[in-house]
Order: structure tokens, then C-alpha cells, then sequence
């Protein structure tokens, strides 16, 4: 009665794991380098005295990477990590270019945005039904548009004000600072991409609960999904 | 229900082990030379990718930070130094020595009598925050020049006035941020003379590198083949003391 389907592609599961790993350890590292000036600006500028539109206190030590506060050490795993996120995803766009994966599994068709698909797919999540029992291995539009704004608009914004922080790349792009308002709102907008991040890795990681954690899980190893019934 | 919040727990907690799991690998010397890798693979990215002479940002006046911050030492206060700033610097001297043909020891006045540039640059503190201000003071290399750097200088080790816990400070940069058209020894901010706490009477700035590396209160500038037999051998205070990286370019 049950069947099993080929689900992810060899690209797919390698970057999957390559990149949870870089990301959990960029945002706790992120955070333990937020700690040692814990505001945030809109401008060019921005210091003590400077207005900041949003202040922390310290992040505590279960989210920060290292645990106690080490500026330095916090700064080599993000700065390690950052060229494995890059490089990373640049490596996987490439393979799915040229395996299809984009073009299969992502691309939006025109009639999954209308307003009767998008809200008949939000009452499917509501009532915890993921898969369509026509077609179980593609994706459902609520999918497909994370999917979509994650790869294509969050992890290359917080790659690209990661950049724009960077003093040395600065002077020889100087564009990216223009694009972006300043150093002060690139640092802002890296939070909150960063951020936007973090939330999407939060609900990933809850509807792979809610859809049957180890079937997820094994297809994202093995690239076998049982298909529900 | 239960069984899902466990399951939840469960993968709360394991994002809570892999952060500390993240602590005990960083005590592994093949972790630790793994990590420290990362600055020399930035480094050599930027300088591969990026123009040697590419010039930072410099901004209109009206662009600046309303306050200059200042950072870290704020007054050297020794006798010593507490005794040029009574004098207003009259007598403070600069020496450039080390690996160079000729030896100079500099008045600040010869100094503030060469060619001078103005800049209005950002400076990034290793913190994040930053602070747009104007400087003037003359480019390294018209110190440097007169002095001749002998072929076997590689560093220009900067020595200054204040020290950290006991600690003299002390900053080093190499000969393509040394002859830099950006690169100056400064002695005003924001058309005044450099206050005591931004490094009276003579500042560095590198401006495509964070702020630990902009020396204050520099009194001696050492030509150097290895940063190894100065100090705690790697290149600068906090570099020593805290593991910042040498190069502060990112």
C-alpha cells in the first residue's frame, strides 16, 4: 500500500545540510557579534550617541556562539561560516540550474497565485494536509513561495549586506553601500534578513514535525519519501 | 500532542547542544587553525578581488556624525604624555626607525607643515558601530620616502603613547595599506586639533580596516621583515590580547 518516491536530488540534500549547519552557527555567532554593540541604526552612521531605532539587551549564552562573550572567536566561525554560505549557495544554484530543480519544483505557474488556490492551500495547512493526493512529490504554493523568498530574496540580501560591512570590499564596491543607504542600515537590514532566516527555520523545522518528522528527515538523507495515504 | 512537544524539546535542545557542541570543537587546535583560516582566506579574496589602491568612501561635510565617538584608550594620562599635552604637544617627536636607510625623529610641527590631505571617512569599529568624521594630516608615505625602507621591510609597526593594563599599544599594517593614497598620519578631526581621547597629537588611519587598527598617540613607527619578535607577536594590542584578526579589512 505504501509507496516511496525519489523526492530530492543529490544537490538538494548535500547544500540542504551543508547549509543548516552554517546557518544555525551564523545566527548564534551573529548574535554573540550583535552583543558587543547591541543597537541598530538607519544611515550612514550610527554610535552611542546616535539615534537607534531598535537596542538589546545581551543575547543569552544558549543562542550565542561562543557561549561566553568572545568577540574575536565569535567573529572567526561567522566570518569561516559566511564562505560556506556563499559558496555554498552559489554551488547549489548552479546544480539546480542545470538538474532542473529550479524550474521543476520552484517555478510559480500563474494559476497557484490566484486567490481560490492561495486560500484553498492555507485551509489545507490548517487542517495539517501538505501533500496534494493528485501530485504528493511537488510542491504546494505556500512552499514554493518560502522556498522562493528564502533563496532568491533573504539568504542573497544577508549575503550582500554582509559585504556592504565589510571595510576592505567597501572600497571596492562602493555601490553596494549606495544600494543599501549606508553601513549603519546594511547592518540592519543583515538583522533582519537574518532574522526573516531564523523565523523561516523556525516553521520549517515544525511542519517537518506536524508532516511526519522521520519520513521528512530520511528524505532529505536518502532522497526516499513515503508517499501518506 | 505530547509526543509532538517532546519532539519539539527535543530539537530545542539539540540546537542548544550544537551551540555548545560549537564551544568544545573551537578548543580543538585543528578547529582553532581552521577558524583563524578564514582571515587569511578573506584577506586573499579581497586582495584578489579588489584593486590595491582603491580608495574608501569619503563623504560630504554635511554627511558627518553629529559626536565622534571615541574608543579605547582615552587618555594615556602618564606623566610623560600628561606633560606634552600641558605643552600642547610642542615637543612630542615621532621617530620613524627600524628597517629604513635614514632615521628621522620628527617635531609635530614638521609634520603639520608637510603637504596635507583631508578625508571625510567612516570608521567601523570591530563592534559595528560607526562614525563619519574628517581628517587631515599628511599621507604615511611622505614620512616614509625621506627615511628610505630598506627592501627587507615588509610592516610598519605603530608604537603609541598609552598602554592597556599595562600593555603599551601598538598596531601594524603592511607596505600596500602603508603607501595607500588614503593612509595618514593625522593630526586634526573635524578641522581642530586631534583631542586627547581621538589620539592627540597624531592618529594613523587605515580606512579599509576596522578601528583597532587606526593607532592613537603614535610616537615611534618601526620598519619591520616579521611581526614575530614584537610583542605578543601577532601584529597589535587586541590582536595579541583578544585574537582580533591582524587583517581588519572585513
Amino acid at each position: 500500500m505504501t509507496r516511496s518516491i525519489h523526492r530530492h536530488r543529490l544537490a538538494t540534500r548535500l547544500w540542504h545540510w551543508v547549509n543548516a549547519v552554517a546557518v544555525i552557527i551564523l545566527i548564534g555567532s551573529g548574535l554573540m557579534i550583535l552583543n558587543a554593540h547591541p543597537r541598530l541604526y538607519w544611515g550612514r552612521y550610527g554610535a552611542n550617541f546616535d539615534h537607534a531605532w531598535l537596542t538589546f539587551d545581551r543575547f543569552p549564552r544558549w543562542v550565542t556562539i561562543p557561549q561566553n562573550y568572545n568577540l574575536a572567536l565569535a567573529r572567526n566561525w561567522h566570518l569561516s561560516f559566511a564562505l560556506v554560505l556563499g559558496f555554498g549557495l552559489l554551488a547549489y544554484m548552479v546544480a539546480s540550474l542545470l538538474n532542473r530543480h529550479f524550474q521543476r519544483d520552484l517555478a510559480i505557474r500563474r494559476r497557484e497565485l490566484s486567490w481560490a488556490h492561495l486560500t484553498a492551500d492555507i485551509r489545507a495547512h490548517l487542517a495539517f494536509r501538505f501533500h496534494d493526493p493528485e501530485a504528493p512529490g511537488d510542491y504546494n504554493v505556500l512552499q514554493k513561495l518560502s522556498y522562493v523568498l528564502v533563496l532568491f530574496g533573504l539568504l542573497p540580501l544577508v549575503i550582500l549586506t554582509g559585504i556592504a560591512m565589510s571595510p576592505g570590499l567597501n572600497a571596492a564596491f562602493p555601490w553596494v553601500l549606495e544600494v543599501l543607504g549606508g553601513r549603519q542600515s546594511a547592518r540592519s537590514i543583515h538583522f533582519l534578513a537574518a532574522s526573516g532566516i531564523t523565523l523561516f527555520v523556525i516553521v520549517h523545522l515544525v511542519l517537518v514535525i506536524l508532516a511526519g518528522a522521520v519520513n521528512e528527515v530520511r528524505s532529505m538523507v536518502t532522497g526516499r519519501w513515503r508517499v501518506p495515504e | 500532542m505530547s509526543r509532538l512537544l517532546s519532539r519539539r524539546s527535543a530539537l530545542v535542545v539539540g540546537a542548544g547542544g550544537l551551540v555548545a557542541a560549537c564551544d568544545r570543537v573551537a578548543q580543538l587546535p585543528a578547529a582553532q587553525q581552521l577558524l583563524g583560516g578564514a582571515e587569511v582566506a578573506h584577506r586573499g579574496l579581497q586582495r584578489a578581488i579588489t584593486a590595491r589602491d582603491a580608495l574608501a568612501v569619503e563623504y560630504r561635510p554635511e554627511q558627518r556624525s553629529p559626536i565622534f565617538r571615541a574608543n579605547g584608550t582615552n587618555n594615556p594620562n602618564t606623566p610623560d604624555y600628561n606633560a606634552h599635552a600641558a605643552n600642547r604637544f610642542a615637543d612630542w617627536r615621532v621617530r620613524v626607525d627600524g628597517l629604513v636607510t635614514r632615521p628621522l625623529s620628527l617635531r609635530l610641527d614638521q609634520i603639520r607643515s608637510m603637504p596635507s590631505r583631508q578625508q571625510i571617512t567612516r570608521h567601523d569599529c570591530v563592534e559595528g558601530w560607526s562614525a563619519i568624521g574628517k581628517w587631515t594630516g599628511p599621507r604615511l608615505s611622505r614620512l616614509l620616502d625621506p627615511a628610505g625602507l630598506r627592501p627587507d621591510a615588509r610592516y610598519l609597526v605603530f608604537h603609541c603613547a598609552d598602554a592597556i593594563g599595562g600593555r603599551p599599544y601598538y598596531e601594524s599594517i603592511d607596505l600596500i595599506d602603508a603607501f595607500h593614497p588614503q593612509t595618514i598620519l593625522a593630526w586634526a578631526l573635524n578641522d581642530r586639533l586631534l583631542g586627547v581621547p581621538n589620539g592627540a597629537p597624531l592618529r594613523l588611519r587605515v580606512e579599509r580596516q576596522l578601528g583597532y587598527k587606526h593607532a592613537k598617540y603614535v610616537e615611534r613607527i618601526e620598519a619591520v621583515a616579521s611581526l614575530n619578535p614584537i610583542a605578543g607577536g601577532k601584529g597589535g594590542f587586541w590582536e595579541d590580547v583578544a585574537g582580533y584578526d591582524w587583517y581588519a579589512g572585513i
